[in-house]
């Protein structure tokens, strides 16, 4: 990687950080976050399911650990808020790590990977409502206590910010295993796992270095959704709505893309909140909308919109379609 | 450099491989023919690791290696194609060999720069950007071979890279592969063109029904009765014998 591919992230971001400068409604901003927290928690997902090919329906398991460890840590242990964030972080690579040994050691793929991934996902839910450490089905309340030194803020903005600066660092992050042997390698698993193998491709060390980052990454989301809302439980952090969200952002914005998993959320929840305005109470409209974009993108933009805007660019280049055909 | 001692390899009650020995010499280009079924493709599994033999072992430059998984034999220098291609169809040609040129290159510009070479060298020049899945079957083919080379083996094994190619492209690619073992790459090929078995290689083992039954020059094995009979039925070395004498 040199720093000319870094380059577009680098403006992108800039560009984005200015954004409060000129909106300061509380209710945008809180969309935004929101919005980056998602997109934050899909490219953890993309790092694992678009480079790697290995479709997780369970990354709430990733979200809910990190969401979890960050906020559990700071009430029950009385732990730096900061330092919290750190090891919520640290704990989603420990459980993406453990959840990849056990699946990938005995050879799971496709659908059968996805399955364990849920079943993970809803085990970890159960005991958190069920166990009294968690809080049971009444969830960790995080003490207001505004301080930056806290991890919580007088504006918004300066969440917004945080939150910009963590996905731009994923996407540094994205951009390098494009760019690197690692990346080759996981490309190469994902299009023929045989073909890598015999290529001298450790395919399972791979697929553990790509669910430990994807799962480090996605934690990192949920710590963030915690110190957001002061506010975790077992349905918001380990509930499947996150899992789905993982998946759905990529998907729409383009798979196994550097910018397609924030693309993909921006784009999601962008249509969601404008179709919730212009329909005011129509309970669930943001949803509806939801399914038929996933529908309009796996019909005709089957690379995402990422892969859309470069087929119009390119009309003539055509191999994303016969990959697909 | 290679060695098969007594392999047997059972699927359930079915013995593909039936206590097969046989040895590849350092530089050489080593054959094994048999009829459709004969087991060669399952020997390759064994010698390249994707199965471990039930009985017998294999040894790579003198050490045991029938333990290994795939990916060590390739870092210990074994390389293979497969008989029925398979192409990362995503990606394009040169990327496709750039992930068998990364096994010795840990950064992508080597790797891609190797991989450009070896491209060429196989007569990929002009279609290293594509799309790998916008290759025909002879494209394809090559591909196979620039992959496996790419990893910068000592040991080639070839699962029938000719099949499905029409003479001239036969004719086009024989050099290619006379070529990398001048080069300093033992090659074991399975094949079934016995133009480019006369051709290029120096012994031939021959497998039916699992068992080694033959080895030797091509020219001798081709005359022995039981490789002929093995490939035609009982009673065809005869046969053939009193035609010629007739004729």
């Amino acid at each position: 990687m040199t720093f000319r591919d870094i380059v577009p992230i680098l403006v992108l971001i800039s560009l984005l950080a200015f954004v409060p400068v000129f909106v300061t409604a509380n209710t945008v901003l809180n969309f935004l976050v929101f919005t980056l927290i998602i997109a934050l928690a899909a490219q953890g997902w993309n790092i694992l399911g678009g480079f790697g090919g290995q479709f997780s329906f369970g990354h709430a398991a990733f979200f809910g650990t990190g969401a979890y460890v960050a906020a559990l840590l700071q009430v029950r242990l009385g732990f730096n808020p900061w330092v919290a964030f750190a090891i919520g972080a640290v704990a989603g690579a420990a459980v993406g790590w453990m959840i990849g040994y056990l699946s990938f050691r005995s050879g799971l793929r496709g659908s059968y990977f996805a399955l364990v991934t849920l079943a993970f996902a809803e085990v970890l839910r159960i005991l958190a409502n069920a166990a009294a450490f968690t809080g049971g089905a009444a969830g960790v309340l995080i003490k207001l206590d505004v301080r930056p030194e806290n991890f919580q803020f007088e504006s918004r903005a300066a969440f917004f910010w945080i939150a910009l600066a963590l996905v731009g660092a994923t996407l540094v992050l994205t951009r390098w295993i494009e760019r690197s042997r690692f990346g080759a390698q996981l490309v190469a698993v994902r299009e023929n796992e045989a073909a890598a193998k015999a290529l001298g491709v450790d395919t399972l060390r791979v697929k553990l270095g790509a669910i430990t980052l994807s799962g480090a990454v996605t934690a990192a989301a949920g710590c963030l959704y915690a110190q957001y809302f002061l506010y975790v439980d077992a349905n918001i952090a380990y509930g499947t709505w996150i899992s789905v969200e993982a998946i759905l952002a990529p998907i729409v914005g383009g798979l196994g893309t550097v910018f397609g998993p924030l693309v993909g959320a921006v784009a999601l929840h962008g249509l969601g909140e404008i179709t919730k305005l212009a329909a005011g109470s129509v309970p669930g409209i943001d949803l509806m909308v939801f399914g038929g974009l996933l529908v309009v993108a796996v019909a005709f933009a089957p690379d995402g919109i990422l892969g859309l805007l470069r087929r119009l660019r390119r009309p003539v280049q055509t191999s994303g379609a016969a990959r697909h055909a | 450099m290679l060695e098969v001692q007594n392999a047997t390899k059972r699927f359930g009650g079915l013995v593909a491989v039936n206590q097969a020995s046989l040895k590849v010499a350092a530089g050489s280009i080593t054959g094994l023919i048999g009829p459709n079924g004969a087991g060669k493709t399952t020997l390759f599994t064994l010698i390249s690791g994707f199965e471990r033999p039930t009985e017998g072992r294999v040894l790579f430059e003198s050490q045991d290696i029938s333990g290994d998984e795939p990916h060590i034999r390739a870092r210990r220098g074994i390389a293979r194609t497969f008989q029925i291609v398979q192409p990362f169809a995503g990606l394009s040609v040169v990327e496709n060999i750039a992930v068998g040129a990364h096994l010795r290159h840990a950064k992508r510009s080597d790797a891609m720069a190797r991989a450009e070479e070896v491209g060429r060298r196989v007569g990929l020049g002009p279609e290293l950007d594509k799309s790998a899945s916008s290759l025909t079957v002879a494209g394809r083919k090559r591909l196979e071979l620039a992959r496996a080379l790419a990893t910068e083996p000592k040991l080639l094994l070839l699962d029938e890279v000719l099949a499905g190619l029409n003479p001239s492209e036969i004719r086009d690619i024989i050099p290619v592969v006379r070529a990398i073992r001048d080069e300093g790459v033992t090659i074991l090929m399975i094949e079934h063109v016995m133009q480019a078995v006369m051709n290029l290689c120096e012994q031939v083992y021959v497998l039916a029904q699992g068992q080694i039954i033959a080895e030797g020059p091509p020219a001798e094995v081709c005359d022995d009765a039981t490789v002929i009979e093995a490939y035609l039925g009982a009673g065809a070395a005869e046969r053939l014998k009193r035609e010629k004498v007739h004729a």
